[in-house]
C-alpha cells in the first residue's frame, strides 16, 4: 500500500479503522467542530428543527455560531437571522461567538478549536482556510451542517491530492498575496477543481501564519477542497499554546505518498500582482493595469485582515494621506487583531492618514454590513473574490494590502515602491 | 424507487459570446442580497437574476426543465440556496462539464440531480435551448432529441443513494443516524 497524503492521514484518523482511504472513497468522516455563520445559520436551524424537532445536538461543546458576515447586523432580514439562531443556540446550550467576535474561520484558530489534524465544518466556503494551520476546514450548505449538528459526522469522499512546489524567492514590495496570485495564475479557477493541495518550498516555509491564512483562503478560488501548508515549528507551537495540548500528532504525508499531478511555480522575480474583473484567476502584473483612477479601497476579510497585514499598510501611509477622492476601509478580522492594533498605534496611523475603521468581521466583502460599491465605482480590496456584484456593483481589483495602500494614497492603480 | 430517467426541455447557459458559460459562481446564480432567504419556495423567482444575460430566467423557465452550463459550475459560496433555488423552480437536471466542490455537495444532500459531462464544451454546439434531453442517472447516457446519444456520468453510489432516499435527511435515517 503506497503512503499517505495529508488529507488522508487526517482522514483516516477520522473515520472506521476499516475503511478505506483512497481517493475517489466515499467515508463517514467525524467532525471536531461543527459550526454556522450567521449567513445560513437561520437555515440550518430550520433544517434542524423541521428533522430533528426539539432533539438535542450531538455535542454541545462542539456546536458553535460565529456571527461574521453582517455585523451587527444592517437590515431586518439578518438581525431576525440571527436572533433566530441566538435564541435556539440558547435553548440547545450551544455557543455563540456573536457579532462582536470576528471571521468565524479566524475566531476558531485564536480560540484553540482549530489545531493541526482537526476536522471543522461551517457555512463558510472559505473554512478551507484551516488547510494554513494543517487542519482540515470546509464550508458546507445548511442541510449538510445540520446533519453534521445532529450527527457529529458527514459523508465525504475522498479527493485525490495534488502537490504544488514553490521554487525561488521573493522579496519586499511582494508578499503572500502576490504569491497567492501567482498560484492562482498558473492553477486558474479550475487547476485544483475537487482536489487537496499540499504546498511545499521554501517560499512556502517561510511564510507566518498569516500567510499561510492569505494563501489557503485562496484555494477555494483555485477549485480545490482544501490546501494545506505543512505546520513549521512557530505554527505548532501557537497551535499548542491556543489549545492547551501539549501533543499534537504530526499529520506530514508520508514519503512514498502519491500526488494526482505536481506543478512547480518559480517566483524568483516575482513582481507585484492583481487580479482584475470579473474573477480572481484573471491575474496580471500591477504595472499592465497602473495609472487606472480608483475611488475606494477594501482593506480586510479573511484573507488579508490580519494585524500584519495591517502593520504593513500603517508602515506605507504613515504620515501621509489617502487621496481625497478615495473611501479607504479597514476591517480587521477579529477582536483580537482590532486590539493589536489599538495597543500598536497601528489603528492611530491609518486614522491618521484617514482611513474608516470599522468593527471586526467579514466588512465590505460579500456585500456585508458596510463599503458597497456602485456602478462604474473601481475598488481595490484585499479580500478574497471579485466576482460581479461580489463586493457591489462596481469593478473590484484584487490585491496584497501593500499594493492598496499605495493606490489608496495615489487614488490610482500604482505599483508598490520597494522602501 | 424513483424513476432515474428523467426527460425536459433545454436551456443552455450561453454566455453574451454565445459560448456555454464556464464558472458561473453562486453569486450569479443566487445572489447575495437574498441570502437572508430561509424560505425554499421563495429562492425560485432569483434563480440566474445576477448571471449576464439570464436575469429573467426564472419567469421563463418551466418545471421539468434542465439545465446545461459549462465547467465549474456552483464555483464559490457555500450557499444552499443555489441549489436550491433550482429545486424551488422544479428544475429536472442540472447537466454541467464540472462542478465546484461545495456545489456538488449540496445538490447530491438536497436530491437536485447534477449530472458531470466531461468535454461538454467541445461539444456544446450539438445542443439548442428548447431541444428535448433526456437523462440516465444511472448509465449516464444522455439522449437528444430522442435520436442522438451522448455519455456522460452516472450518478456515484452516494448521490444515487440520498437521490432515493430523497435528501440528506432521510438517507441518515435509513442509516440509523
Amino acid at each position: 500500500m503506497a503512503g499517505q497524503t495529508i488529507i488522508e492521514k487526517i482522514f483516516a484518523a477520522h473515520t472506521a479503522a476499516d475503511a478505506s482511504v483512497e481517493p475517489g472513497s466515499i467515508i463517514w468522516l467525524d467532525l471536531d467542530v461543527r459550526t454556522a455563520r450567521d449567513f445560513a445559520g437561520a437555515n440550518v436551524v430550520k433544517n434542524y428543527q423541521t428533522h430533528y424537532g426539539e432533539t438535542p445536538v450531538a455535542d454541545k461543546t462542539k456546536t458553535f455560531f460565529t456571527f461574521d458576515l453582517v455585523v451587527p447586523p444592517s437590515n431586518i432580514p439578518y438581525a431576525n437571522n440571527q436572533q433566530v439562531c441566538r435564541t435556539w443556540a440558547r435553548e440547545q446550550g450551544v455557543g455563540v461567538y456573536d457579532v462582536n467576535a470576528g471571521i468565524g474561520s479566524h475566531v476558531v484558530v485564536e480560540e484553540g478549536l482549530a489545531y493541526p489534524g482537526v476536522t471543522l465544518v461551517g457555512t463558510d466556503s472559505h473554512l478551507n482556510i484551516l488547510g494554513a494551520i494543517g487542519a482540515f476546514g470546509q464550508g458546507m450548505g445548511d442541510q449538510d451542517i445540520a446533519f453534521a449538528f445532529k450527527t457529529g459526522r458527514t459523508w465525504f469522499e475522498v479527493p485525490p491530492t495534488m502537490k504544488v512546489v514553490v521554487k525561488g524567492e521573493y522579496q519586499y514590495p511582494c508578499t503572500a498575496r502576490d504569491l497567492t496570485l501567482a498560484i492562482l495564475d498558473k492553477l486558474g479557477s479550475k487547476g485544483a477543481l475537487g482536489r487537496a493541495i499540499e504546498f511545499y518550498g521554501p517560499a512556502i516555509e517561510a511564510l507566518d501564519l498569516p500567510g499561510r491564512i492569505t494563501l489557503a483562503s485562496q484555494v477555494t478560488e483555485m477549485g480545490g477542497i482544501v490546501g494545506f501548508i505543512p505546520p513549521s515549528e512557530e505554527v505548532l507551537a501557537y497551535a499548542r499554546q491556543q489549545s492547551g495540548r501539549a501533543d499534537i500528532p504530526s499529520f506530514a504525508a508520508d514519503p512514498d505518498a502519491e500526488y494526482v499531478e505536481t506543478v512547480v511555480v518559480d517566483v524568483s522575480g516575482l513582481e507585484p500582482l492583481i487580479a482584475c474583473p470579473p474573477n480572481p484567476a484573471n491575474v496580471v502584473p500591477v504595472r499592465e493595469v497602473a495609472g487606472r483612477r480608483i475611488d475606494s479601497v477594501f482593506f480586510g476579510s479573511c484573507t488579508n485582515g490580519r494585524f500584519e497585514d495591517f502593520a504593513a499598510v500603517a508602515e506605507i501611509v504613515q504620515g501621509k494621506r489617502v487621496a481625497p477622492w478615495v473611501m479607504a476601509t479597514v476591517v480587521p478580522a477579529t477582536r483580537e487583531v482590532y486590539q493589536q492594533m489599538l495597543r500598536s498605534g497601528v489603528l492611530q496611523t491609518l486614522f491618521d492618514a484617514g482611513f474608516i475603521i470599522s468593527n471586526p468581521g467579514c466588512g465590505g466583502c460579500a456585500s456585508g454590513h458596510l463599503g458597497m460599491t456602485g456602478v462604474g465605482q473601481v475598488n481595490i480590496s484585499t479580500s478574497n473574490r471579485n466576482f460581479p456584484g461580489k463586493q457591489g456593483a462596481g469593478d473590484t481589483y484584487l490585491a496584497s494590502p501593500v499594493t492598496a495602500a499605495w493606490c489608496a494614497l495615489k487614488g490610482e492603480i500604482t505599483v508598490p515602491e520597494a522602501s | 424507487m424513483k424513476e432515474t430517467t428523467v426527460k425536459g426541455r433545454l436551456w443552455i447557459l450561453t454566455n453574451p459570446a454565445g459560448k456555454l458559460y464556464d464558472d458561473i459562481d453562486t453569486d450569479m446564480i443566487f445572489h447575495n442580497r437574498y441570502l437572508h432567504i430561509t424560505d425554499v419556495a421563495e429562492m425560485g423567482q432569483y434563480a440566474l437574476d445576477n448571471l449576464v444575460g439570464w436575469k429573467n430566467f426564472a419567469r421563463k423557465a418551466q418545471a421539468g426543465d434542465v439545465i446545461m452550463a459549462g465547467p465549474n459550475f456552483g464555483s464559490g459560496s457555500s450557499r444552499q440556496q443555489a441549489v436550491d433555488c433550482f429545486r424551488a423552480l422544479g428544475i429536472n437536471a442540472v447537466i454541467a462539464e464540472s462542478f465546484g466542490a461545495i456545489y456538488k455537495r449540496n445538490a447530491i444532500n438536497s436530491g437536485l440531480p447534477i449530472v458531470t459531462m466531461p468535454g461538454l464544451s467541445k461539444i456544446a454546439g450539438e445542443f439548442a435551448t428548447g431541444d428535448e434531453l433526456a437523462v440516465d442517472f444511472a448509465t449516464g447516457e444522455v439522449v437528444l432529441n430522442g435520436e442522438k446519444r451522448f455519455q456522460a456520468e452516472p450518478f456515484s453510489g452516494v448521490q444515487m443513494d440520498i437521490y432515493q432516499a430523497g435528501d440528506l435527511f432521510a438517507y441518515g435515517e435509513s442509516l440509523g443516524a
